[in-house]
């Protein structure tokens, strides 16, 4: 490592990147690991990285952890899937056409307003408690919010490539597809992957209401019972399961969108 | 060379933003004759690329008409090819794709597309390139590729928006080059916008040098100098008079121009 790293705006290589990035997961083992196995903090409220162990343990044999973790991720890739299938022409459509944006920009950013999780009293009310109201909490939360990260993305397409389309023959009707497209793709993957992360917050509140399964009602289960072991299992499940998705979509722009420039 | 390619005929501009009207081009009228090279030359603000892209049908005079042929110009069209001075390739499609681009849209055979695209390549000297993509590419060869599919549908005339500008001093040097001999291979209407007088001098046939406040013609110059230039004649005599003469007309204009202002404040 040279001085130079420390220059604003500097770079460092890949391989201290990755040795930095897992110094900090170490650290911060081992700070949990010291004030616990010290006594530092009362092992009711914070449990030991040994108990942490046992309890996933224990999930998995004796409580079917493996459903739990199946139905959460259901719910999240569902509620996702809707989303971006919605999102993802509406998206396109306001960026690239003034009337739409006119008409359907003011009222979704108004609604991005609403607190998603405030709808789960009105969404029991009108739902009920199955899988489509946990669906619903996950869309509520992530669809108006990816609407318009496309259409910020799709802005992004320079005018000039628009302009050069035409004098090279193609129709208005055309650019949409040929043009505006493809050139925003790789900016709405990266939304993409932003948003997946808010489903899996939304999953777990919606598991903390009235549900019957899925990692946030473990959890939820788990508070009643003062096992604070097993809610740090079900945290460490989600941030490892975030971790894997951000890496799949990272995997997916590598493959598909080796010509993006940024 | 007499054939008349586009009449610009009393054309003016204004740009109306609403609170405030601006007067960007008056009285514009000048024909541009079928084949030729012509420079659009002045500072920035005068109008250059205004005038250049009513031509292009990207937008519409005020009043007066732009024809090519007979029929008025509406809009913008594969007839009339275009580079800008930002790079406008394709960054999602190689190099062979970009330059095929248009031929596609004219609903042009793989094999026969293919074929047009590689041979455009390599008259701008890019032969083993097909598959790089553009951000794998210098400033240099993007444009190179971008003068390649603006030519590979054939057009009527190429409509070239400073497109050096971007370029470092010797790459900008040996884009000239290539374009003139890319023209001398594929002969057409040329109308170039751009504020190095070096290279309105070293390109064209006929140079229009603009001035502002409004955007107007100042004059026309013909630029008789042989048609096979190479970069020595920039220090040809004849060619050092033709930049002396412009360089003196533009500053005339900017002395003209602050006295305007000055007496304005």
């Amino acid at each position: 490592m040279t001085g130079k790293s420390f220059e604003p705006q500097g770079s460092i290589g890949k391989r201290m990147y990755t040795v930095f990035g897992a110094l900090t997961f170490v650290i911060v083992f081992l700070a949990w690991f010291v004030v616990t196995n010290t006594g530092l903090v009362d092992p009711s409220f914070l449990p030991t990285p040994q108990h942490t162990v046992e309890s996933a343990q224990q999930l998995f044999a004796d409580h079917d952890f493996v459903k739990d973790i199946g139905i959460s991720t259901y719910r999240v890739l569902a509620g996702f899937l809707i989303s971006a299938v919605i999102a993802l022409p509406v998206g396109l459509l306001i960026g690239t056409y003034a009337p739409i944006d006119a008409f359907i920009e003011p009222i979704t950013s108004f609604i991005r307003y609403l607190p998603a999780t405030a709808f789960i009293p009105l969404f029991i009310l009108w739902i009920g408690i199955d899988e489509s109201e946990k669906i619903a909490l996950i869309i509520m939360g992530s669809l108006p919010q990816l609407i318009l990260m496309v259409a910020v993305d799709v802005r992004k397409v320079p005018h000039d490539l628009v302009e050069v389309s035409y004098t090279l023959g193609t129709k208005p009707s055309r650019v949409l597809t040929k043009i505006i497209l493809p050139a925003s793709m790789p900016h709405i993957v990266d939304s993409l992957r932003m948003v997946l992360g808010w489903a899996w917050t939304y999953v777990v509140v919606a598991e903390m209401v009235g549900a019957s399964a899925g990692i946030g009602y473990m959890m939820i289960q788990s508070q009643r019972m003062l096992n604070v072991g097993n809610i740090f299992v079900g945290l460490l499940t989600i941030g490892l399961l975030g971790l894997f998705f951000d890496f799949l979509f990272m995997g997916i722009k590598k493959v598909f969108f080796r010509w993006s420039e940024t | 060379m007499e054939k008349i390619m586009y009449r610009i005929k009393g054309v003016t501009k204004w740009y109306d933003s609403g609170k405030k009207k601006t007067e960007a081009l008056r009285e514009i009228n000048f024909d541009i004759r079928k084949n030729e090279f012509v420079a659009i030359l002045g500072a920035s603000g005068c109008g250059k690329s205004t005038l250049l892209r009513m031509l292009a049908g990207f937008l519409e005079p005020t009043t007066g008409t732009i024809y090519a042929g007979d029929h008025p110009i509406l809009g913008p069209g594969p007839d009339r090819g275009m580079v800008f001075q930002s790079y406008t390739l394709f960054p999602w499609l190689n190099v062979l794709k970009n330059v095929e681009y248009g031929l596609k849209e004219l609903g042009k055979k793989k094999a026969e597309r293919e074929q047009i695209a590689m041979q455009y390549l390599k008259d701008v000297g890019l032969s083993g390139f097909e598959k790089a993509y553009p951000k794998e590419l210098s400033g240099g060869m993007r444009q190179r590729v971008a003068i390649a599919r603006a030519l590979a549908t054939d057009p009527d005339s190429l409509l070239l928006d400073e497109p050096f500008g971007a370029l470092d001093a010797q790459t900008r040097g040996h884009m000239q080059e290539l374009t003139l001999d890319v023209w001398r291979k594929h002969p057409k209407t040329i109308v170039m916008v751009t504020h190095d007088i070096e290279e309105a001098i070293f390109m064209a046939d006929r140079i229009v040098v603009m001035k502002s406040h409004p955007g107007s013609i100042k004059e026309v110059i013909e630029v008789n100098l042989p048609r096979d230039r190479d970069i020595y004649i920039k220090s040809d005599p004849r060619f050092l008079q033709y930049k002396r003469d412009i360089l003196g007309m533009i500053y005339e204009e900017m002395r003209g121009d602050e006295t305007a202002l000055a007496m304005e404040a």
